[in-house]
């Protein structure tokens, strides 16, 4: 599945790097621990976090995750926004919570 | 699988406590050079992992420190020497779920008690020093297949 499926399919507000949309998509990984991401999310994943802050963004790149969903409608930093132009990593808003955002994904994954 | 290559490289990055924009930068930079070597992607991960870990225990507890890397042949090599506030209880530190960090540390999703664990699991070698009141020194080797 293609990141740009899952968006359409969510509704979701891509906020950085529109190229990314292209990117295949393995699976999903919903933490709010940078650690834990980083031990157990897989190449390609979709992350959902309700994290905001530029950390995020180097957490993608070096994981190479297919993108990032930041739930709740929170507003991200702009310096996560111009970090993430720069590293080439996708990020998307929804005003779901990471409950719901998850189990609608879990739907289209199983 | 042994790497071509004759010389050692080298990295070399100083890392300011609280400085989070720069956070990644370190690991970032390895694992590029990794991959222009054409080291196994699995190798990549485990030294992108274990480096990013040392880069934000600097950022979090220290003053300030150096993260270096040497390549060789057959091994990557990670030390990270930092001026901090030293650990007292290095059992405790590598046990998950253990942390000092504030509160707003942990609130950015970091301070989870997983640093360490994650650093060491990732290495083949993996060997830390701290004297406290003057810093911490990390020495991590990852063997090439």
């Amino acid at each position: 599945m293609k990141l740009e499926n899952i968006v359409d399919e969510l509704s979701l507000d891509v906020k950085t790097c529109m190229e990314g949309l292209g990117n295949e998509v393995t699976g999903v990984y919903v933490s709010d621990l940078l650690s834990d991401v980083m031990a157990n999310s897989k190449d390609g994943n979709i992350w959902i976090t309700l994290q905001i802050h530029l950390n995020i963004v180097a957490v993608a790149g070096l994981k190479n995750l297919a993108g990032i969903i930041i739930v709740g409608s929170r507003q991200l930093q702009e310096e996560t926004l111009k970090k993430a132009e720069a590293e080439k990593v996708t990020i998307m808003t929804t005003p779901l919570q990471a409950f719901e955002a998850a189990g609608r994904l879990y739907q289209l994954f199983k | 699988m042994a790497l071509d290559i004759n010389e050692t490289i080298e990295g070399s990055f100083q890392l300011v406590g609280g400085n989070f924009a720069n956070a990644g930068e370190a690991s970032s930079q390895l694992k590029h050079a990794l991959a222009e070597l054409g080291v196994d992607e699995g190798i990549i991960r485990r030294a992108a992992i274990a480096t990013f870990e040392a880069e934000m225990n600097v950022i979090i507890y220290a003053a300030a420190g150096w993260l270096r890397y040497y390549i060789s042949s057959d091994r990557v090599r990670i030390r990270i020497e930092d001026m901090g506030p030293g650990i007292e209880d290095i059992e405790l530190a590598m046990q998950e779920g253990y942390s000092t960090a504030p509160d707003w540390v942990r609130e950015m999703g970091w301070g989870a008690g997983m640093g360490l664990p994650n650093m060491k699991k990732n290495s083949d070698e993996f060997k830390i020093d701290s004297v406290v009141g003057e810093g911490t020194t990390v020495e991590m080797t990852i063997n090439f297949p």
